[in-house]
């Protein structure tokens, strides 16, 4: 269960444990094909396709499959109620979360205050 | 270097139907967007009243629609932050975070942006209660409290629509009727779950890590009193976003482009579509109707200054 969006994709739990373990950037967008959503798709698309941000994994992963726990359920997504849930891990450990629609400003000021390098 | 005919600026179905027809009519056109091309139109999860198109999602429509354009030609730029814009000359030049772009004509097509409160509690709690969309998170408010900020068609319909998931839905309206079609009205009306406090406004919404209430203030006494809610859908309408061309085309007092029914503004060669223009009724036909309509203006233009360059 997949979304039908340009990115990469995250199809299960163990696939994210594994991604995270092995990759010291990765940004991750959990959410559906709403409009909220769609939007950080796109800049996730964009910037990936800039080449601006080479040293960071972007993937997005389906809400509603129940292998998203592995986001849904993460302490830093207990206070959310507003879809995409997207998360930002860094060696493995989640460095930043947020809820909701986010521009592209707001995406590159997290990628760049907790990714530089 | 990034001179074209035509610069059309915004993605959404009108700004995409003027680059389907330059693109078409062998125009070297270049698409300019904030955001994720789409649109409004990425905001409907159904859209069935389309012409000719049974019941589809806003985004395979919008998709269908950027690669047409894509296909005939036109390049694409998205999420892109305009710096400025100079307008008036003969060559007119959009400054970008991803550099100039120059062309002989414009179409304006930015569309409009939801409608917020401007409450910096609104802005903290985005995502932690307050949303702009209910279809997408209504189903995080299950059996619980919650608000709509709104009287028009979209609040009214999305309060009953909330209903399915929600305990009990309070419409906060700031005037004493609505703006609402009657049958929107009576079904809101007519919903056991739904209650109203007409005129009156939202001072304040309240929560630290999640929003637990809101501060209502009734307009003509000026009373407030707080109201528990872990949700808010705020449903208040949508602004043109043409702060970045109002030094150089005629808007009106609601911000929205002047234009005659050429989609000419009143700057030569600058021409606008869709949900930034000054019009009465917003649909998807009738931005894709404004956007032919641009571009075939556009084109026009363009052949009028090669037959007498100035």
């Amino acid at each position: 269960m997949t979304l039908p969006t340009g990115l990469e994709h995250v199809a299960t739990a163990d696939e994210l444990t594994s991604l995270i373990a092995e990759t010291e950037h990765v940004m991750v967008c959990c959410g559906r094909m709403g409009p909220m959503c769609v939007p950080v798709y796109g800049v996730m698309e964009d910037l990936r396709d800039s080449g601006d941000y080479a040293h960071v994994e972007f993937r997005d992963m389906l809400f509603d499959s129940p292998e998203s726990h592995v986001i849904r359920d993460l302490p830093e997504c207990s206070s959310f109620r507003g879809l995409p849930f997207t998360v930002y891990f860094k060696n493995g450990s989640v460095v930043a979360a947020t809820s909701s629609i986010q521009s592209a400003e707001q995406i590159k000021a997290q990628l760049d205050q907790h990714f530089s390098g | 270097m990034n001179d074209f005919d035509v610069l059309v600026l915004g993605g959404g179905p009108a700004g995409l139907s003027a680059a389907i027809y330059l693109a078409r009519g062998k125009r070297r056109v270049c698409l300019l967007d904030r955001g994720t091309v789409g649109g409004q139109v990425l905001l409907t999860h159904a859209v069935a009243n389309y012409p000719g198109i049974p019941e589809r999602s806003g985004y395979e429509i919008a998709a269908a629609m950027r690669a047409q354009a894509v296909e005939f030609g036109c390049e694409i730029v998205s999420n892109v932050t305009i710096e400025s814009v100079d307008l008036r000359p003969d060559t007119k030049s959009i400054h970008t975070a991803k550099g100039v772009y120059t062309a002989r004509a414009v179409v304006l097509a930015m569309g409009g942006a939801p409608r917020t409160l401007e409450l910096e509690s609104e802005a903290r709690l985005q995502g932690r209660g307050i949303s702009y969309c209910a279809t997408c998170d209504g189903d995080f408010f299950q059996d619980q409290d919650i608000l709509v900020v709104g009287g028009g068609n979209s609040a009214l319909e999305e309060a009953v629509a909330l209903t399915k998931y929600a305990s009990s839905v309070t419409v906060v309206h700031q005037f004493d009727h609505f703006q609402a079609y009657a049958h929107a009205v009576a079904e809101a009306q007519n919903n056991h779950r739904i209650s109203f406090r007409m005129e009156s406004v939202v001072e304040e919404f309240v929560g630290d890590d999640t929003l637990t209430g809101a501060v209502i203030r009734h307009v003509p006494t000026g009373e407030t009193k707080r109201i528990d809610a872990t949700g808010a859908f705020v449903l208040i309408g949508y602004v043109p976003r043409t702060e970045s061309v109002a030094e150089c085309v005629v808007i009106n007092e609601r911000g929205e482009i002047v234009a005659d029914e050429a989609m000419a503004t009143s700057v030569p060669g600058v021409f606008v579509a869709g949900d930034a223009r000054a019009k009465r009724y917003r649909q998807i036909t009738t931005a894709v109707g404004d956007g032919t309509i641009a571009a075939l203006s556009a084109m026009e233009y363009l052949e009028a200054k090669l037959r007498s360059p100035a």
